[in-house]
């Protein structure tokens, strides 16, 4: 057992609980209902931290590890735990809960219990997949917090929540459902080659598909992945889910569940099929230089703030997806750093229009104009946050475009087409990123106050000021002193860019496990285990000659001419 | 290794310079709404003030004795490392980013500027925006703006810089934009915002690409690998190209001062600013944020000398900048905009000096320019105090009766800015045509000259249109009653008139011109003083005869000017000019290209905004919504739902229809399968020889087919043997539907079957060749 294993365990263990709590009460005690709510997630979040303190930064490989057999038939394990990648991107999780929870005391105020059922449920999704360290729970966790935000958006949603609830479900599950398909053809494929069927993504990762099959694989897992980005041009259910959806759902939506596509990537597509990676990677790259482009324009064509905010996030995405491509670590860590400020800024911004709309009922632009002079303390933060999202240097947004855009731009390592000309692409969404945003603030803060419904709007409440400090101090502090949250990613970020470039090497041919390479090694197993074997060191003789047998079989019905060549030459 | 001397509080001096106007700022921004007007401004004005103080302190005291004990290159600098800002990658090829700061004797000059003239500002400022509500606000963003200023000068490496220079950027939208009830005034504010950006990326760009030649971003390793670079160029592969590349850097980089330094082609924001308050054109639009550019080309002295290329490009944009906008000054009516032209004209002769390599006289004539277009700006603020705010000098006149203080020293700037001796500007300004006439880069041939004489002609025009100013607003008659009750402005306004007044009367004693028979090194302090920080390798001098009679030009071009200015303007408004640039007079063209800033807002409008804006629309509205969410996306979803209605209508539990559709089904089967396949035959090898088999297609097709096969490849049915030669009837035939032959029977060129499907139709004939997989049949059907 590692240090801290009880950790991750209770930080699932606790949403779920507070859901199950919550449903126990009384249905019309709606200020017990939020008490329970803030109560779990700010525990969670707490105890959250507790992952930081049994965390060591030094270290690549995965921490506080939990791992107890689950289906034995099936092979999964309950197994969790996390790396310099996924701890940042729970704690982002665990902070924007109890914000979020806070936001909704007074949007939401039908079916209070239910709500907060649903969002403790979604977190418990979410850490879940965050940690999950086995294909079969995380594709699970994946499919559970889907739930939760379908319900968000249709229960306590807008005009036409029923519309972007289900595009929001469906465009999720076709992509999800693909996942599912090379999860399992995955699964044979390790079962046939080493006779352990297993769900262990760690296991699973040191199988090496054929070349072929790894970038079918890749592309059913990117399809699931760029869908949840959302990578242009598979983004249009966002805008409708965000425009629909409670400032709650687009909060979560925004801060956390759109990393899962990056995350995914880093965490499941890449790692396991490498090689398709290296293949889809152009395509890949290209689609997230025009997601940064492209969605900035349309953002900037918006009369709805909200919806003009979540186009900005296919272009803030669009980042994030480069710098994953540019595999290397500056752009991968600025990639994950993008995440985690745009889940402070974006987050930001979606509660700041909440508070707008709370007090106004509308989000056109053009109802607003002069509300610095209203509500100047509001105004001032949202500037603050506003500008943390335009990547101004000192707040949080510039670090992670900085690097993405970096690392893109000495992506020589990578199978990125011309990359200094894909990261001057990119690198006009700092442009961009300006027009839009300041468009925004401009339209609303500042003119004349001239429509009369402006003219007695509260400023922030306290209530307000509690949700918005958080996140204000975050931008500022991740902005000023990035280098501990990127030295803590260090570590993992390296052993992946290594990971994806060993593998890489690794030949095209049958599956076989790294490091086990048909069909010299093959040979090589059949006569003597290999002494310097990564993987199976302790594998015994036989088993390795079955699996060589196995694997010469497989070849010889697959290719006849280069074994008779190879009897012949070994002949001589 | 940290040094811990020259701390306060256990943080070092450099970076309280720049922690302290940040400190106001805090202040003020977030207690501000609480605290007292004077509490306000007393808090403001301290922290910078005290940022000078302490600059002060650092220049004059570890820094001189540095300077005064050092020979040779470089070394003169106090450097402190806050903490590493941002490090990422494995050890052997780490990116790292320091916090630090650097002071050396080019960002002490920097230093003392931005606090001083700060200082002066801020002074100002009590009394100018005395009335204003958000008076706490202003002040916060006014700190603000000197602190990140301060860390763009101070910042140890490109990356610092650039937390500086889009703090500025931040500070001036903001300050912009500071009566934003005014629509116009918020836009003129996001618009320097945005075309800052602009530079911005460019900026990033250069940064970026720095990195991947030099793999460093600190100034002295840039310096370094820099002056390695020219010498590697052919040893080291690492460095292959390496002048290419600086010249790439230097472009890019150099876009990024145009934007902050509003040169064409983006200069287009500055004279929008001038929205906002006097005091902050004073101070941001004039004095300090807008010569960043130029202060950054300077740093970086040693990079754009590896480049001719690159300092062509800046001395050309430079020059074009002063011409256009001199000639954009001249029919301006509004006071401030004036002003604004006119900084603009300024910062491109400093481009001019930077790119003639003239590094000294670039910032000389920043420091100078800082002076008088501050004091201008403020007396211009005095004056429009002094007018209820009004800045449209055709309103003014007679000003001289009733502001003598302001007058006065506004005399002083516009002989400065004329270039009359021994006015700052006139050193300042001959440093630069002085240089630009010696200049000789590398392939540059008379190009110097060129410039020298574009430059004399911008100059030409500075001092006319500033004198049409200076006689608009102070001489003749009172033009109006605004005028007749004009006031002087308290005196925390005019002791910063005054103040920079002195400074621009005797600054230009720092440098005096490079006369051979005047050398001393008391004569030339500033390029003394800025040798260690910049690259001194390019910087030419004169003859003594040459400088002389340059002198002469430049004092007589100005003292031209002002007499043009004042022989048109002397007396108030010309008739002359107004005759002549009247509708079909001669230069009416000219007069309206000048009033209308030759139409680059328009042409911007047509060529770049609306496009952008229609590109924006359309990928929304037609991309987005109609190809990608209507066709494509709700594509699926239609054929889904039609496919779903389709099964809904034919499941609706009718027996009737249940039966049709068995029926149609069992039809559409039969159909299907009595088609058949196109008829042909297949043949194997069998140990009697070749089976061939006829295969008429599935299902009907085959049932009651008649065949004729044709083996020897005559194009003629086979006859049975023995069958007479005249029988037509089917027995005559061979006619099996399976025979099987010897190889050798069949004929090269094919076999050739006919099928006949009953009921009298037409027979359709299949010629296919035969070949074997064995080599013993290959053979024998070789040898055929």
């Amino acid at each position: 057992m590692q240090p801290g294993y009880f950790v991750l365990p209770l930080l699932l263990a606790l949403p779920l609980l507070g859901a199950i709590f919550v449903m126990c009460t009384p249905k019309e005690e709606h200020a017990l209902h939020r008490g329970i709510g803030l109560f779990f997630t700010t525990l969670t979040f707490a105890v959250s931290l507790l992952t930081l303190s049994y965390f060591n930064k030094t270290v690549a490989g995965y921490q506080e590890v939990l791992d107890v057999p689950w289906i034995p038939g099936l092979g999964a394990h309950f197994k969790v735990g996390i790396d310099g990648i996924s701890l940042w991107l729970v704690l982002l999780t665990t902070f924007l809960m109890p914000i979020t929870m806070l936001a909704a005391h007074k949007a939401i105020d039908r079916h209070v219990r239910e709500f907060t059922a649903a969002m403790l449920i979604l977190e418990v999704g979410m850490i879940g997949a965050f940690i999950s360290l086995d294909v079969f729970l995380f594709y699970v966790m994946w499919e559970v917090m889907l739930i939760p935000m379908y319900l968000l958006i249709g229960i306590w949603g807008g005009q036409r929540r029923l519309y972007a609830s289900i595009k929001f479900v469906l465009y999720t599950m076709v992509g999800s459902l693909l996942m599912l398909v090379a999860i399992l053809y995955l699964y044979t494929q390790y079962g046939s080659v080493t006779g352990e069927y297993t769900t262990d993504l760690e296991k699973l990762t040191s199988l090496v598909l054929p070349h072929n099959a790894q970038v079918w694989c890749f592309v059913a897992f990117a399809l699931a992945f760029a869908i949840k980005v959302p990578l242009f041009p598979l983004h249009t259910w966002l805008p409708d889910a965000h425009v629909e959806a409670p400032t709650a759902g687009s909060v979560i939506l925004a801060g956390v569940m759109l990393k899962f596509g990056i995350f995914g990537f880093l965490r499941f597509a890449i790692p396991l099929f490498p090689y398709g990676a290296q293949v889809c990677a152009p395509y890949i790259g290209v689609l997230a230089v025009i997601g940064i482009i492209y969605g900035a324009l349309v953002a900037f064509a918006q009369d709805d703030v909200k919806k003009l905010v979540a186009y900005s996030s296919v272009s803030h995405l669009g980042f994030c997806v480069l710098g994953v491509f540019a595999m290397n670590s500056a752009g991968i860590s600025g990639s994950i750093f993008a995440m985690l400020s745009h889940g402070l800024t974006t987050g930001g911004l979606f509660l700041g229009i909440g508070m707008l709309y709370e007090r106004r009922h509308t989000r056109r632009l053009a109802e607003y104009g002069g509300i610095w002079k209203q509500m100047p303390v509001f105004s001032a933060l949202f500037l603050i946050i506003t500008m943390g999202s335009a990547g101004l240097p000192g707040l949080s947004g510039f670090i992670g475009e900085f690097l993405s855009l970096f690392g893109t731009f000495n992506a020589e390592q990578s199978s990125l087409p011309m990359p200094r000309l894909l990261g001057a692409l990119a690198a006009t969404g700092v442009i961009l990123g300006a027009v839009y945003l300041l468009y925004m603030f401009q339209k609303v803060f500042f003119g004349k106050l001239d429509k009369t419904k402006n003219g007695n709007l509260p400023d922030m409440s306290d209530r307000e000021l509690v949700v918005f400090l958080p996140l204000v101090l975050g931008i500022f502090i991740l902005g000023v002193a990035p280098r501990p949250l990127l030295r803590s990613m260090e570590p993992s970020v390296d052993a992946f860019v290594n990971q994806y470039h060993n593998k890489l090497v690794e030949p095209d041919g049958p599956a076989h496990l790294q490091g086990h390479a048909a069909p010299t090694a093959a040979a090589d197993a059949v006569n003597a285990p290999r002494a310097d074997a990564g993987n199976g060191v302790e594998r015994d003789l036989g088993k390795i000659a079955a699996q060589a047998r196995e694997v010469e079989r497989t070849l010889d019905a697959a290719n006849r001419a280069p074994a008779a060549a190879r009897v012949a030459g070994g002949a001589q | 290794m940290t040094d811990t001397s020259l701390q306060f509080a256990g943080i070092p001096l450099v970076a309280w310079v720049a922690a302290l106007p940040l400190l106001g700022a805090f202040i003020n921004l977030l207690f501000g709404r609480a605290m007292s007007r004077s509490m306000v401004h007393v808090v403001a004005v301290a922290s910078v003030a005290a940022a000078f103080g302490v600059a002060a302190y650092l220049v004059f005291g570890p820094l001189l004795t540095q300077f005064r004990a050092h020979e040779g290159e470089g070394g003169v600098e106090i450097s402190r490392t806050l903490w590493t800002w941002i490090e990422v990658g494995p050890a052997d090829s780490v990116f790292k980013v320091d916090l630090a700061f650097r002071l050396d004797t080019l960002s002490g000059v920097m230093v003392l500027i931005i606090t001083g003239v700060g200082t002066l500002i801020h002074l100002y400022s009590t009394g100018y925006m005395s009335e204003e509500p958000r008076y706490a606000a202003y002040f916060g963003y006014l700190n603000l703006f000197t602190g990140a200023m301060l860390i763009l000068v101070l910042g140890a490496n490109l990356p610092v810089m650039f937390i500086g220079w889009e703090g500025v950027g931040l500070c001036s939208f903001l300050l912009i934009g500071f009566w934003f009830e005014n629509e116009s005034y918020a836009t003129a504010g996001r618009k320097a915002f945005v075309v800052n950006r602009i530079g911005d990326f460019a900026f990033l760009l250069g940064m970026f690409l720095l990195w991947w030649v030099t793999k460093s971003l600190d100034f002295n390793d840039i310096r370094e690998v820099a002056q390695q670079g020219s010498s590697q160029l052919t040893s080291d592969p690492h460095f292959m190209g390496f002048d290419r590349w600086a010249t790439i850097i230097c472009v890019l980089l150099f876009i990024g001062a145009c934007g902050k330094s509003a040169q064409v082609p983006l200069y287009v924001w500055l004279p929008d600013a001038m929205a906002g308050p006097t005091p902050v054109s004073a101070l941001i639009h004039a004095a300090t944020m807008v010569t960043a550019g130029v202060y950054m080309v300077c740093r970086l002295s040693f990079l754009f000398s590896l480049s001719t290329t690159a300092m062509l490009i800046v001395a050309t944009v430079g020059t074009i900048t002063a011409l256009a906008a001199a000639f954009m000054a001249f029919a301006q009516t509004d006071l401030k905009k004036v002003l604004a032209y006119s900084t603009v004209s300024q910062l491109g002769f400093m481009f001019v000096a930077a790119g003639t390599g003239n590094w000294v006289a670039a910032i000389f004539h920043l420091g100078t320019h800082a002076f008088f277009k501050a004091g201008l700006f403020l007396g211009a603020g005095s004056v429009m105090h002094g007018m209820n705010g009004s800045g449209d000098i055709t309103r003014m006149g007679g000003l001289r009766k009733h502001m003598k203080t302001t007058r006065a020293t506004f005399l002083i700037y516009c002989l400065a800015i004329a270039g009359i001796f021994p006015f700052a500007g006139f050193f300042s300004k001959d440093e630069i045509l002085g240089g630009a006439w010696a200049a000789h880069l590398e392939g540059w041939g008379a190009y110097g000259k060129v410039l020298f004489v574009a430059l004399s002609l911008a100059a030409l025009g500075t001092a006319f249109y500033m004198w049409r100013l200076y006689f608009l607003v102070f001489s003749g008659e009172e033009r109006s009653e605004d005028a007749k009750h004009a006031h002087e402005s308290p005196w925390t306004m005019t002791v910063p008139l005054v103040v920079l007044a002195a400074l621009t009367a005797v600054a230009g004693f720092l440098a005096f011109p490079h006369l051979h028979s005047l050398d001393s090194k008391y004569l030339h302090l500033l390029s003394g003083w800025l040798e260690p920080a910049v690259d001194g390798a390019t910087e030419a001098h004169n003859a003594d005869g040459t400088t002389y009679l340059l002198l002469a030009i430049a004092l007589g071009i100005g003292a031209l000017g002002i007499g043009i200015a004042y022989s048109l303007y002397g007396r108030g408004p010309s008739a002359k000019v107004a005759g002549w640039t009247a509708e079909g007079e001669p230069l009416h063209e000219a007069y309206e290209a000048s009033k209308n800033k030759l139409w680059v807002d328009e042409i911007y409008e047509v060529i770049f905004l609306k496009p952008f804006r229609f590109l924006a629309r359309f990928l929304f509205e037609f991309v987005d919504r109609f190809v990608i969410d209507t066709i494509l996306v709700g594509g699926w979803a239609f054929l889904v739902g039609l496919f779903s209605r389709l099964m809904r209508w034919v499941q609706n539990g009718q027996v009737q229809r249940y039966i049709v559709g068995m029926v149609v089904g069992a039809a559409a089967i039969f159909f299907f399968v009595s088609r058949g396949h196109s008829p042909t035959f297949s043949y194997k090898e069998v140990p009697a020889g070749v089976e061939l088999r006829a295969e008429p297609g599935e299902g009907l097709a085959g049932v009651g087919a008649t065949y004729q096969w044709d083996l020897d490849g005559d194009g003629q049915p086979d006859r049975k043997p023995g069958a007479k030669p005249d029988a037509t009837d089917a027995a005559a035939f061979v006619s099996d539907p399976v025979l099987t032959v010897k190889a050798g029977d069949l004929a090269a060129s094919g076999v050739t079957l006919w099928i006949k499907p009953p009921g009298g139709k037409k027979a359709v004939s299949v010629t296919r060749a035969i070949q074997f997989d064995s080599p013993e049949r290959a053979a024998a059907e070789g040898g055929k």
